[in-house]
């Protein structure tokens, strides 16, 4: 099963990562553009190779507080949803985040507000990005722009969910749930034992061995203010170590460029035809592609603003990135926003039109 | 005053009280040495004290998971030698699911009450009974909101007066009590559903042997579990332990009446 090669779309490929990555459980509700995970893991009957579970939960609501429930016992769980139902989990979302369990979430967005549409769209990266629930927290938020990295980024979001123990997203949108592409599926990795649970996991709440170590309390309550003020003080030292740690991006021609575009995820991919048309015209234009949003690289865009004329940020929504990309420049160039809205997939030439008019 | 005067003179030493070979009675080896936040009169007590001698009855210390509720019961963590977790307002049922699915061999319960499990969380309590996942619902029913200071409960019984229907609850406003665990009963994936009272001795005994029955039915596989326990709650119905016992018999008995409703073990 080592570097199988196949075509597939990226929700798909969300699906085949997850089985090949040690996954314990997926829990999920339909939702266009995104279904075709769970309809890929029910196909592929997990649960008779690998052990994995997968339940069609009764709705949104109910998946993420199956996602608290597995990941508080120390399972390795996930999700998967699009706008209007990652709207409905943000309780949930809260509550681990309160209550420090790990958990992995994907949106594959559409437009909104509301029912909005089933196109694609970025217009979930303010909700995705400033936690999105009640009270001061984070979650680590992964933008892949390829199906490669939709398959790449289920480990990964694993991983980084049970380092920091916290709610990991993909964020990704129609474009990328619903395009073929080749992907190289995961190397194979089998799912923990109890005993590998108990050693990585010995805060969880699954009784194992709990005489020797005492009762493990997964909950995010706490009456006393002043131990709530040390747990969220806590919970602020460790997002600092994140973002001081795991903010991950990718450059393209920055080095020479006279402008910039930053854009994420299908945007960005966009973005990469229309900077190489740009280019073509004699504009000096770069890519410079976040791929976590939260943590977002601010120290690097920052830098980067020093040696550039101007920056142009292209997103499928209003314009929501391009407030962190302005707080990062703190003024030092031009920072204008690109977008189309309603489920529109931006056009290259609008794009070099907009560089243009920098 | 001269009858309430207790003779301490004849009355036997606390030595003597203590002593191995008069102890007929003793705190379960679960139930944590902690002040309860609970109220005098309260029944969460009771119901406490007998999850904690049924799970170490079964020897299921170590392999237990409970999930607690936002409503009175959300400290039960701090009472019960478990692992645990605290669920969203109604939310147990799903995290209990999630956490029997994951992890087969071990005994997960929820312990809700009437608010959080059927008005809230009434989706999650159903579609969780009805998938036959194999744990077992605690379903407190005291017919009001205790912790949020007594207001209007799902369970509120017609007539009631709450916090929040205080001239009664009438239909025309409010709508009518809902009997959650008759509508479990109808449900496919349920194995045994009863409700219970622990207001007297000969109840404590048979809501135990209730909760024992469902928690061997969720490990033996048989499916989901709805042991309802009609309460008390003094403080949010303002009567004396004592009084509220009796208006509990008198009113709540006749709209909840006790007993078994379904048990798939006994039909087989």
């Amino acid at each position: 099963m080592e570097n199988e090669i196949l075509l597939l779309k990226g929700n798909e490929a969300v699906a085949h990562a997850a089985i090949r990555c040690g996954c314990d459980g997926y829990f999920g509700y339909p939702i266009t553009p995104q279904s075709e995970v769970l309809e890929t893991l029910a196909e592929l009957k997990p649960w008779e190779t690998t052990g994995m579970v997968v339940l069609q939960a009764e709705s949104e609501v109910a998946s993420i507080n199956m996602l608290y429930g597995g990941g508080g016992s120390g399972k390795r769980v996930m999700t998967s949803s699009s706008s209007v139902g990652i709207a409905l989990m943000q309780e949930g979302i809260s509550y681990m985040a309160g209550a420090e369990v790990p958990g992995l979430l994907v949106n594959v967005q559409r437009g909104g507000p509301g029912l909005g549409t089933i196109q694609p769209s970025q217009s979930d990266y303010n909700q995705a990005t400033r936690g999105g629930g009640n009270g001061d927290y984070n979650i680590i938020v992964l933008a892949p722009n390829s199906v490669q990295e939709m398959a790449d980024f289920v480990d990964t979001g694993f991983e980084l969910a049970f380092k920091y123990r916290t709610p990991v997203m993909i964020l990704s949108d129609g474009v990328i749930g619903q395009m073929m592409e080749k992907v190289v599926l995961p190397p194979f990795k089998p799912r923990r034992t109890e005993e590998e649970i108990a050693r990585e996991c010995p805060w969880a709440a699954n009784g194992h061995d709990l005489k020797r170590r005492g009762p493990n309390v997964i909950t995010s309550l706490e009456l006393d203010p002043a131990v709530m003020e040390q747990k969220n003080l806590h919970l602020q030292a460790k997002y600092q170590k994140i973002r001081d740690t795991e903010v991950r991006y990718e450059t393209t021609y920055c080095d020479d460029a006279d402008y910039i575009i930053v854009a994420f995820g299908s945007a960005a991919r966009i973005s990469l035809t229309a900077m190489e048309t740009a280019r073509e015209q004699g504009l000096k234009v770069g890519l410079f592609r976040p791929i976590t949003l939260w943590p977002f690289p601010t120290k690097e865009i920052g830098e980067l603003s020093k040696r550039v004329k101007g920056i142009l940020t292209v997103e499928i929504n209003a314009g929501q990135m391009v407030f962190d990309v302005r707080y990062a420049v703190e003024g030092r160039v031009p920072v204008h926003h690109f977008g189309r809205l309603g489920g529109i997939v931006p056009d290259p030439d609008e794009i070099v039109e907009a560089l243009n008019k920098l | 005053m001269s009858e309430t005067t207790h003779p301490t003179n004849l009355a036997p030493s606390r030595a003597d009280i203590i002593s191995p070979e008069n102890l007929v009675y003793k705190k379960p080896e679960l139930m944590n040495d902690v002040t309860m936040h609970y109220c005098p009169g309260c029944s969460h007590g009771v119901v406490h004290k007998l999850v904690a001698e049924v799970i170490a009855e079964m020897g299921m210390e170590e392999k237990t998971i409970g999930i607690c509720p936002v409503g009175c019961a959300v400290f039960a963590y701090r009472y019960i030698d478990i692992d645990w977790q605290e669920a969203a307002h109604g939310r147990a049922p799903a995290l209990a699911c999630a956490a029997k699915r994951l992890w087969p061999d071990r005994l997960v319960f929820t312990y809700q009450g009437d608010g959080d499990l059927a008005c809230i969380g009434t989706a999650e309590t159903i579609h969780s009974l009805n998938r036959g996942d194999n744990i077992t619902i605690i379903f407190i029913n005291n017919a009001i909101y205790g912790m949020t200071g007594g207001q209007m409960a799902p369970t509120t019984l017609m007539g009631m007066k709450t916090a929040t229907c205080p001239y009664g609850r009438v239909a025309e406003i409010h709508g009518y009590p809902i009997k959650l665990t008759e509508i479990a009963a109808h449900l496919e994936g349920t194995a045994y559903v009863t409700r219970q009272s622990v207001h007297s001795v000969a109840a404590i005994r048979k809501a135990k042997k209730a909760l024992r029955k469902a928690f061997e039915y969720s490990m033996a596989g048989k499916g989901s579990n709805l042991v309802e326990i009609v309460s008390t709650c003094s403080s949010g119905w303002k009567m004396t332990p004592v009084k509220a016992n009796e208006w509990m018999e008198e009113n709540m008995f006749k709209f909840y009446p006790i007993g078994d409703i379904k048990d798939t073990g006994a039909e087989k």
